[in-house]
Parts: C-alpha cells; sequence; structure tokens
C-alpha cells in the first residue's frame, strides 16, 4: 500500500500541485486549427509580461460543448474560433464578457454578427465548390457557373460533397443551399442532386484527396474553400506560376464562416484578456493568420501575401444566415438532409 | 513477513481498482450525470426505444463485429499455428510486420487502401487497360466489404500474438503422447490441442471483437455515410445533432454489450483454463514443408496471404511518399510520374514542421511512459487473476478492465473534462494524460496477455518455493517472472504500439508543444496543398519505420527473454 501511496504522491507533484510564480498565465481556449507564430506570440509576451497557454480543445464543436460544460468554472480566459454557425448557442448561454474593442472601427460592419460585443470577428474563410481546371478544358466542358447548373446531365456523377452531420465544409454547403433556395426549395435541390449522382463522403480530407479528380479522384467538382486554389500554389511540391483548381464564387454558392473570439464569463484576468482581444484584431496577428490558419483577416488594414491578392476567389455575396436561424434550425435541417440525401 | 504479505496482496488489489476508479468511472460517472439531468435527459430512453434506425444501427453493430472477427479468426489462426511451429527465413521480420497496421492512423490506411483498390487506385486500372473496360470493376471504397477488410488488416496482430505465443509454449509432447496411442493427428489437435488452446483463442476473439465493436474511424471513413456502427452514431448524436442524452444512452448500451460479453468470456474461461505444464523455452521449431507438397504449398499460401494484406496497402502508401503527386500531364493526358524526395526534404528543413521531429520524441516518450505504467498497473492485476481465479474479486474485476474499450471515446473525453478539472487533479493540460489513457486501453492487453500465462503455472511450483522458505515476493520473481517473461515482452509490444498510434485520446491533449506523430498527420491532411499531403504520407511512413524498428527490438528481448 505504502508504495501506492509514494507513486500517487509524486503523480500529484508532477501534474496538479505546481505552485504558481512568476508572470501571470493568460489562458486561451481554441480549436485545433489555431496557430500563431512564435515571434508574433512572443511580441505579446513579452509587451504585456505574460504567459500565454494555448488550450487545443478539439474541433470548433466539440470546444464550444466543452465551455458550456464548464459554465461557471471557465476552463480559460478567452475562447477563439466559434463560427457563425455556433455563435448562437455560445451566446444563449452567456459564455462571453462584452468587450467593445477600439479596433473593431477597422473592420467591416458585415463581420460584426453580435451586437452585444460578447463575440468579437477575427477572421473569415468562405467554402465554394472547386473545379480541376484542366478536366474541364480537356473534356471539352463549362464550367457549371450556378449552383443550379449541378443539375444538368453534363455534370452528372462529377460532384463530391461532405456530409453535414459530420463535417464543417459539408455544413457550410448545407447551409449554402438553403441561403440560396430558401426553406422550401433546398431540399428539392438536394433531391435532384443525388438524382444526378453526388457521392457524399463523411469528411473533407477524403473528399478532397482522395475522390477529386485534381488529387487522382474521379470527381473534378469538390465542396472545399475559397482558399484552396492559393494554397495549391503556396504548397506546390514544385514552384508553379498558377493553381491548377478554381473556385466557383457565382451568388450564393458560397458560405461565408467567421471565426470570434471573447473574453470568457468569469475571467480572473479581465485587463489581460483585453489586452489580447485588441491584439488578435491588430494587424500584427491579423497579417499572420492566413499562413497559419488558412483563414483571413477581417481587419480591412491587413495587407495579404502576393498568392492571395492574386488567387483568391473572394465572393461578391456569400451566404450569410442569422446566427439565431441557424442555432434553432440546425438539427432539423441535418436530420431533413440525412432523409434526403442518405436513406 | 505477515506485514509484507499483507502489502504485498494489498497492493495488487488495490491498483487496479483505484486506477479504473479514478480515471474511468468518475469520469464516465461525471459525463453521465450531466446528460440525464434536465428534460430532455429523462426522455432520451424513450426517443431511442421509439426510434427504429437507431435499433438498426446496434443490430448493424454487432453484424459486422461478428463477421469481422470471424474473418480475422479464420486467416488469424492457421497464421498463430505456424508461427508457433515452424521456422523460415525472415520470421522476426514477419511477426514486427504484421503489428505495424495496429499502429497505423486511418485516414493514412484509408488512402493506401484507396490508392489500391480505389475507382483510380492501381488495381482498376491495371484491370481496365488490360480488358479495355469503361468503368472501374473493383467497387470497395465505401463498400460493406472495405470496413471488414479494414478490421481483419488491423487486427490480425492480435491474434497472431496471443494465440501463437500460447500455442508456442504448450508443450508438444502431449499431443505426441496422444499420437503414440493411436491417435489420429486430427484426433490428437481436436481432443487435445484445441481445449488447450480455447483459452488464448477466446480471449482473443474477445478483444478483436470488441474493437471491431466499438470500432470508430475505419466506419467513418472507410464506411462512408450511408454505414452507422453505436460509436459513429455517439458522434453524429452529439456533434452533430447536439443530443448529449441520447449520445449517453448509446453509449451505455455500448458498455452493456461489453460487460455481458466479457462476463460470458469470463466464465467461459474459468470454465476451460486447465493448469498444464509451461515450458519457458520455446517449442522446437521445424522447417517449412517443401513447397511442392501440398502442406508446404497451403503453408505458405497461408504465410502469402497474410503478408500480401498488411504489406500491400503499406507499401502502397510508402510508395506513395516518394512519387511525384502533382505530375506533368503528357499531351495524351497520361500521367508521368517520377520518383521525389522533395516531401522527406521538406519535412526536414521547413520551420512549419520542424515539429516532426519534436513529434516523433514526444511520440516515443509516451509510448515508453505507457508501457511502463501498463505493466506497472497490469502485472498485479494479471497475477491476482491468476492466482485467485475463482475469488469474488477476480469474477468482477476481469470484465471491469475490458470497459474502458468497449467505451466511447467521445463519451469518455467529455468525462474527462467535466471531472479531472479541479486541482488536486486538473489533468486538462497535463502531459500525463495522454499515457494514462493509453495504459486504460492498453491494461486489458497487458492482462490478457499476461494471466493464461500465469494461470497455466503450476501451483505446485509455487508451493514448492513457498515450501522451501520463500516470501511472495520471492515466489513471484523466482517462479512467475521468468515463466511469463515472453508474456510480458508481448504485453509490453501491445501498449507500446497502442499508445504509438492512437489519436483520439491524443486529440484530447490540450498543449500544442506534445503533438505527437498521429496528429500532426492529421493536421497535416486537414490542409490543401500536394506539399502538406506528400508530407503527411512521409510522416506515416516513418511512423510505420519506427513502429517496424520498436517492434523488431522487442522480438529480440523476447527471444532473449525465453533463455532463462
Amino acid at each position: 500500500m505504502k508504495n501506492f501511496l509514494i507513486s500517487a504522491l509524486v503523480f500529484c507533484l508532477l501534474t496538479g500541485c505546481k505552485a504558481e510564480s512568476g508572470p501571470k498565465t493568460l489562458t486561451i481556449m481554441a480549436h485545433d486549427s489555431f496557430k500563431v507564430s512564435d515571434e508574433v506570440l512572443a511580441a505579446f509576451e513579452e509587451d504585456n509580461n505574460v504567459n500565454v497557454e494555448i488550450l487545443l480543445s478539439g474541433d470548433a464543436g466539440s470546444m464550444v460543448n466543452k465551455a458550456v460544460l464548464a459554465k461557471g468554472a471557465p476552463l480559460a480566459d478567452i475562447l477563439f474560433g466559434i463560427d457563425n454557425t455556433l455563435l448562437s448557442r455560445a451566446l444563449d448561454e452567456g459564455l462571453f464578457e462584452a468587450y467593445e474593442s477600439p479596433l473593431l472601427a477597422d473592420i467591416p460592419d458585415s463581420f460584426e454578427l453580435d451586437p452585444t460585443y460578447g463575440a468579437l470577428p477575427v477572421d473569415y474563410g468562405d467554402v465554394c465548390l472547386n473545379y480541376e481546371i484542366a478536366y474541364f478544358e480537356n473534356n471539352g466542358l463549362d464550367v457549371p457557373g450556378t449552383l443550379e447548373d449541378l443539375l444538368r446531365p453534363e455534370y452528372r456523377g462529377l460532384l463530391t460533397v461532405e456530409n453535414p452531420a459530420t463535417s464543417s465544409p459539408g455544413l457550410a454547403f448545407l447551409f449554402a443551399t438553403i441561403g440560396h433556395f430558401g426553406e422550401d426549395g433546398y431540399l428539392d435541390f438536394w433531391q435532384g442532386l443525388v438524382a444526378n449522382q453526388v457521392s457524399v463522403v463523411n469528411d473533407w480530407e477524403t473528399a478532397y484527396y482522395t475522390e477529386f479528380s485534381q488529387w487522382g479522384g474521379p470527381d473534378p467538382l469538390v465542396v472545399s474553400y475559397g482558399s484552396s486554389p492559393p494554397f495549391e500554389v503556396i504548397f506546390a511540391e514544385t514552384p508553379i506560376d498558377s493553381p491548377p483548381t478554381a473556385a466557383i464564387t457565382s451568388d450564393g454558392a458560397c458560405f461565408r464562416q467567421i471565426e470570434f473570439a471573447g473574453i470568457l464569463t468569469g475571467t480572473n484576468n479581465r485587463e489581460l484578456a483585453e489586452a489580447w482581444i485588441d491584439f488578435m484584431l491588430s494587424t500584427q496577428f491579423q497579417e499572420d493568420i492566413p499562413l497559419n490558419m488558412f483563414v483571413f483577416p477581417v481587419n480591412s488594414r491587413a495587407a495579404l501575401q502576393p498568392e492571395f491578392v492574386q488567387y483568391l476567389a473572394v465572393p461578391e455575396n456569400p451566404v450569410v444566415l442569422d446566427p439565431a436561424d441557424i442555432a434553432a434550425n440546425r438539427e432539423d435541417w441535418i436530420r431533413a438532409w440525412t432523409e434526403t440525401v442518405l436513406r | 513477513m505477515n506485514s509484507l504479505r499483507k502489502s504485498f496482496w494489498g497492493f495488487a488489489f488495490a491498483v487496479p481498482i483505484l486506477f479504473l476508479a479514478l480515471f474511468y468511472f468518475y469520469p464516465l460517472a461525471g459525463i453521465f450525470s450531466i446528460s440525464f439531468s434536465g428534460a430532455a435527459g429523462t426522455t432520451a430512453w424513450l426517443r431511442f426505444a421509439g426510434s427504429p434506425g437507431l435499433w438498426g444501427v446496434v443490430g448493424f453493430t454487432f453484424w459486422q463485429a461478428t463477421l469481422s472477427t470471424l474473418l480475422t479468426l479464420v486467416l488469424g489462426l492457421p497464421g498463430a499455428y505456424l508461427l508457433s511451429h515452424y521456422d523460415f527465413r525472415g520470421k522476426t521480420f514477419f511477426r514486427a510486420l504484421t503489428a505495424v497496421p495496429f499502429v497505423m492512423p486511418t485516414l493514412v490506411v484509408a488512402a493506401a487502401f484507396n490508392a489500391l483498390l480505389g475507382p483510380t487506385g492501381w488495381a482498376n486500372t491495371v484491370l481496365m487497360d488490360l480488358f479495355s473496360l469503361q468503368t472501374p470493376p473493383i467497387a470497395f471504397v465505401r463498400t460493406f466489404s472495405a470496413i471488414l477488410t479494414a478490421h481483419v488488416f488491423y487486427n490480425l496482430t492480435i491474434v497472431l500474438r496471443l494465440v501463437g505465443d500460447f500455442w508456442g509454449r504448450l508443450d508438444p509432447r502431449l499431443t505426441q503422447a496422444a499420437r503414440t496411442l493411436g491417435a489420429s493427428r486430427w484426433e490428437a489437435f481436436l481432443r487435445i490441442t484445441a481445449p488447450l488452446l480455447f483459452p488464448a483463442v477466446l480471449a482473443a476473439a474477445l478483444l478483436v471483437f470488441i474493437f471491431d465493436f466499438s470500432s470508430f474511424a475505419v466506419v467513418l471513413i472507410l464506411g462512408g455515410p450511408r454505414f452507422s456502427t453505436i460509436e459513429t452514431e455517439i458522434f453524429y448524436q452529439a456533434t452533430g445533432l447536439g443530443d448529449l442524452p441520447v449520445a449517453a444512452v448509446l453509449s451505455l448500451i455500448q458498455l452493456i454489450c461489453t460487460l455481458v460479453l466479457t462476463s460470458i468470456y469470463a466464465r467461459l474461461s474459468a470454465k476451460t483454463a486447465r493448469p498444464l505444464k509451461q515450458r519457458a523455452e520455446n517449442r522446437p521449431l521445424v522447417r517449412l514443408p517443401a513447397p511442392v507438397s501440398i502442406r508446404g504449398f497451403v503453408h505458405r499460401l497461408v504465410i502469402g496471404t497474410i503478408l500480401l494484406l498488411t504489406t500491400l496497402p503499406l507499401a502502397a502508401l510508402a510508395a506513395r511518399s516518394i512519387v511525384n503527386l502533382s505530375p506533368e500531364r503528357t499531351r495524351t493526358g497520361t500521367l508521368e510520374r517520377g520518383l521525389t524526395p522533395v516531401f522527406y526534404e521538406t519535412l526536414l528543413e521547413s520551420g512549419a514542421t520542424a515539429g516532426a521531429g519534436r513529434a516523433a520524441a514526444v511520440s516515443l516518450g509516451y509510448a515508453g511512459t505507457t508501457v511502463g505504467l501498463a505493466l506497472l498497473f497490469g502485472l498485479p492485476t494479471a497475477w491476482v487473476l491468476a492466482r485467485k481465479k475463482t475469488s469474488i474479486y477476480a469474477r468482477w474485476i476481469d470484465p471491469l478492465l475490458m470497459l474502458p474499450l468497449g467505451t466511447s471515446a467521445v463519451t469518455l473525453g467529455l468525462g474527462f473534462i467535466v471531472t479531472l478539472n479541479r486541482p488536486p487533479l486538473d489533468l486538462r493540460t497535463s502531459p500525463f494524460l495522454v499515457p494514462l489513457a493509453h495504459t486504460l486501453v492498453a491494461f486489458p492487453f497487458v492482462v490478457r496477455s499476461m494471466s493464461p500465462a500465469l494461470a497455466s503455472i503450476q501451483p505446485r511450483l509455487r508451493q514448492a518455493a513457498a515450501l522451501l522458505g520463500a516470501s511472495p515476493w520471492q515466489v513471484v520473481r523466482m517462479v512467475d517472472l521468468p515463466l511469463v517473461g515472453r508474456a510480458a515482452a508481448v504485453a509490453a509490444a501491445f501498449a507500446f504500439s497502442i499508445s504509438l498510434g492512437e489519436f483520439g485520446a491524443t486529440a484530447l491533449v490540450t498543449r500544442p508543444e506534445y503533438q505527437t506523430i498521429p496528429t500532426v498527420i492529421y493536421r497535416l491532411l486537414g490542409r490543401p496543398g500536394a506539399l502538406n499531403y506528400g508530407q503527411a504520407l512521409a510522416l506515416s511512413t516513418i511512423l510505420m519505420l519506427l513502429t517496424l524498428i520498436a517492434m523488431l527490438v522487442i522480438e529480440r528481448f523476447r527471444v532473449e527473454g525465453g533463455e532463462f
């Protein structure tokens, strides 16, 4: 028994019973895709004499689940990475303390979805159809211009989409069709896609790297991001001049995901938390976003890398749904989609 | 003397109980109590009972797990026979190789199967060229057979190791005696070998079944949206529909199934295990019969099939990591592929992925810690189970130990968040969370591979030692340990590979500086661009080689450990 007590004590010493000393610690709860350059983070830590701890907490959905479960005794001071599809749930649960950052002046109003200033926009990305340019050229086929075109016989069996219940771009694309065709029309559209032999997979990785013809799959059309083409240039195997893929950005064909950060209710570091929010909205952090997190700055003063300036297709009129609408209907929409497309 | 004996028993009994209570039952109770409180929680069972779709999910889960387990046994038992009876060139390598699939991340394995059998994979391309077909003849991706194949691919090593090791230690003189007394080869097998082997086969089958039963990524990625098991449905309910109560009902059902199965197993194996003469050294091995004989041919066919199944996907994967991914299209439209070292080069040099080396170090550190913890906690448990087989304690602890294997990772993960979040047990940011979670999974493997060996030690040996004045510790050290040295090596191999390849619990880890190889692979795969994809493949190949080397080292240790 003694042995076990000793090992338990050692274990406790190693983990829980750490004494706090030195600079204060600011904890940021973020989803798995969060990443910031070391020197940018170090600059913040130095300026504020603080030690920043990043708490990666699964994908955005799991992270919000965790934050809600830990309400009252927050796991962190800041939550970053909640997007407009999940925002309403967090606001209803009262996860955030209001903070009207002065830097909001540089951010277009269209990104500010929370009028109470609990959740502040940090970055955005568009989910759009991608196509392999060479496939359409070689087969003398026109690129579909709109979502409606996808129902035409020449595009039979050419499209792969992700399951909205298991994949975040899949869910965003479902929202795009709901925004475009309306709640009364979107299921008819999906029925048409099924009749036109759409393939459905559970995850973006399988869709993009297994089904998409660019990477050896059979389908030249896939649901991905508006940013995928410039990243094909940046992360090309050997340097290339222009992307082998492109995005379709006609009105209503893309859904815009906006990611927010907020100060978690009950934080003991309110002042530092405000400094962190200002830091995230500053050009220094904002310009660091694209190559680390593959999404784009909301601050209009932030400069972009040349590849993005040249190849990033930004839709003029992406679909944006009211977060409250999404919160109220999300499960029903997913259920209805499952019934229509998979059963 | 007396107090020493007491402390020994106390230690052996208390360790598994405390470990499970703290890191398993406490978090699980936490998440269940949250899920079932409130109006939505009280009606969850009704919602489940009234949904024919959910009953279908439970039925399908059993059906695919049964079929997968049978297929794994059909291929694994002949393989175990060959490994335990024959010597052939490259056998150590073969043994090590068959353990590699066990650690490979599912997304990568899916990519490998796709490169082989997908619509534009090698098999289909060759067949279409040969017979000038318009459409690919093999439909594999997102079919039921893809799920079954992947399950056999992953779990074959469990049967090969557990059964093969046990079979090798059966005293051949028993069957020789039967043959001398006039029994035919078949009779000797059916009347002598099969009954003696039964507990080990049962143990392996149960582990494989539970793995298949709670299979997640294979069903999600290789099966696609049209198939769902209880585990994928939990994920769908919890994250897709936000219905935690129904997810909790499903995890409870999964738990109960695991508990019932394990209890049946415990009862059966208690009835069938017999103390038998154990041999510390391997049975004398003979060379494979000549390939021209029918038996020689069948033997080679079995070895060949296992090799094909385990190495072809792995080889396809390794090949893809050194082949040009964005080939130039020639004027005729065909693709020209060439070799390229670019993915390994960039993996080594680029600042963004400098984490790869660190991830490898972290992975190995976790795996080493898991081996240590699993043996530390598992050995006393296996030992108690073997010595006090009939005690109430053993009857309860055995099925309980298996529970973590059949528990939804999604549910347990949420449980950790709501319970182990306050001092003195604030584990959310502790790097110890991962080896602890891995130990939870490795625990039953350690117990399973150790307790048949321990149970079959003749009690007379221990009694003789005790009679001669040995303390309980000395009995263990002088009698038990030498006889189970090799079983311990098998247990260590399992613990090591479980930890190295595990992704679910690792994803719970909240510190970016403690990324493991699998989490880095998933991160790379989640991004567009040839370089990211190629680096993911390259890193998977490195993981494969690391595993292979580790297994070869353990194999060496295994052989040496058997000498004393």
